[in-house]
């Protein structure tokens, strides 16, 4: 076993393990689900019309709440400095971690979206492309939130700093997910071409965001 | 003189002391020239009076976009070369930057409710200005959370390039989803659509608020410098203490 295939499989262990938490953001998306129509009203086609936006939304608050474990446990035990000092790149540490990460929080999101969609009043054809449009956008929500949980644990400050950081970040994800999952869901507007930038920024968070945190952790840990 | 010169405290406090009188001269006075020719230009024939506000209205969108834009110079400055006073002056243009973006924001409000009859609306430039201020009142919450200056320093410094890149894509995009504020108008590759008499008040005005906005800053980097000077030499004091008393 490589350190990429070792690391991969500690993170992800670490995640479904007592404590880990990896099932907490499937469960807080879910709830964040279930209030809006409390919030709302429970009138179906409303919830149809602003359904797509409720899930992205739902989804990003939900991929934000488990960020700052990203680092912060290792950080503590100490773990994150003998990773600082193995002979991998910094940056391919850190790409790891977030990919472990995306396949123990983001991945649930993308499989309960359809449940949630069919809750929402989106059609079950349409619901498999909604949940499409999450996987295709949330593992950039996952690398721009990796810069911030490098930058938090760098100052060892966590929580709403965070989100102060990220989340302003991730307005053109949210832009062209909701748009695309409009489009799934039979908006006016093709599903191509907010799907395809939807996967471009997911790509180039991919590139930049492991480049970002590992100068945060290197300079802000060194 | 080579901007290494200006890598000593001192002499940069020397310099930004001798040239600090004249920036605020200028200042001044340009801005006498500006509103003396603002009060003067015409009304706009559909707009009226309510045109006026655009002369405080864009130079301060200009202001609040250079202020990110330069953040990002300082930022590499700290990061790749390593300069001593580029943290410093990061770290001075980031309330500056925001207050400009904000009062961008308040005068476009002001100017929406007669023009277009409401204060406020989502529209792309509008939005990606709001998110300009939230990116920097972020970078602000940084540098305050960090309890050493050099490390937050560093920290706001990797955020402000994240967010330089960030910046076009989230204007791109903001673009791409709603509009209602005209296009662009003074830098176009056609010339200006608007009419000179409108022009080089606003032209006037631009320049006065870049003089405030380098006096603002270089006044600022100066009292961040002093500081640090008062936070070391308090530690100096409280290590003084610690050893006299031990």
């Amino acid at each position: 076993m490589n350190g990429f295939t070792a690391l991969l499989a500690r993170d992800m262990q670490l995640a479904v393990r007592v404590g880990g938490g990896a099932l907490m953001g499937a469960l807080f998306f879910l709830i964040v689900v279930t209030m809006i129509p409390f919030a709302v009203g429970p009138d179906l086609a409303l919830l149809r019309r602003i359904g797509p936006a409720i899930l992205w939304l739902g989804a990003l608050l939900a991929s934000l709440l488990a960020l700052d474990r990203l680092f912060a446990t290792d950080h503590e035990d100490g773990s994150l400095d003998l990773l600082m000092m193995s002979g991998m790149p910094l940056e391919l540490t850190v790409s790891i971690k977030a990919i472990a990460h995306w396949i123990t929080t983001g991945l649930p999101l993308v499989a309960i979206a359809p449940l949630l969609g069919l809750m929402l009043n989106v059609e079950l054809r349409a619901t498999g492309w909604l949940a499409l449009t999450l996987a295709a956008g949330t593992p950039a929500l996952t690398f721009i939130g990796l810069v911030g949980a490098a930058l938090s644990v760098a100052l060892r400050r966590g929580g709403l700093l965070l989100a102060v950081l990220v989340l302003p970040l991730t307005v053109p994800v949210l832009i062209f997910g909701v748009a695309a999952a409009n489009a799934a869901i039979g908006g006016p507007t093709p599903f191509g071409p907010p799907f395809t930038i939807l996967c471009a920024l997911s790509l180039a968070s991919l590139v930049l965001g492991p480049i970002a945190a590992a100068a945060a952790l290197r300079h802000g840990l060194e | 003189m080579p901007v290494i010169d200006l890598a000593n405290p001192t002499r940069f406090l020397g310099i930004v002391n001798r040239l600090l009188p004249w920036l605020i001269a200028a200042t001044i006075i340009l801005f006498a020239i500006g509103l003396f020719t603002v009060m003067n230009a015409p009304d706009d024939y559909q707009q009226g009076a309510t045109v006026k506000i655009m002369f405080l209205h864009v130079p301060a969108a200009w202001l609040g976009m250079f202020g990110w834009g330069l953040m990002s110079i300082a930022a590499l400055g700290t990061l790749v070369w390593r300069h001593p006073l580029a943290d410093v002056a990061g770290k001075a243009v980031a309330p500056i930057g925001a207050a400009f973006t904000f009062i961008c924001l308040v005068t476009g409000s002001l100017w929406g409710r007669p023009t277009w009859g409401t204060y406020w609306v989502w529209d792309a430039r509008l939005t990606s200005m709001l998110v300009l201020l939230l990116l920097y009142l972020g970078v602000i919450a940084l540098y305050w959370t960090a309890e050493e200056p050099g490390r937050g320093a560093r920290a706001a410094a990797i955020l402000s390039l994240v967010g330089a890149i960030n910046l076009p894509i989230i204007k791109f995009s903001v673009d791409w989803w709603n509009t209602l504020h005209q296009p662009a108008s003074v830098f176009r590759m056609a010339g200006s659509t608007i009419d000179p008499a409108l022009l080089w008040p606003l032209l006037i005005m631009a320049l006065a608020f870049m003089m405030l906005f380098v006096t603002l800053h270089l006044a600022s980097m100066r009292n961040e410098l002093l500081r640090r000077r008062v936070r070391s030499m308090r530690l100096l004091q409280a290590q003084e203490l610690a050893e006299a008393g031990a």
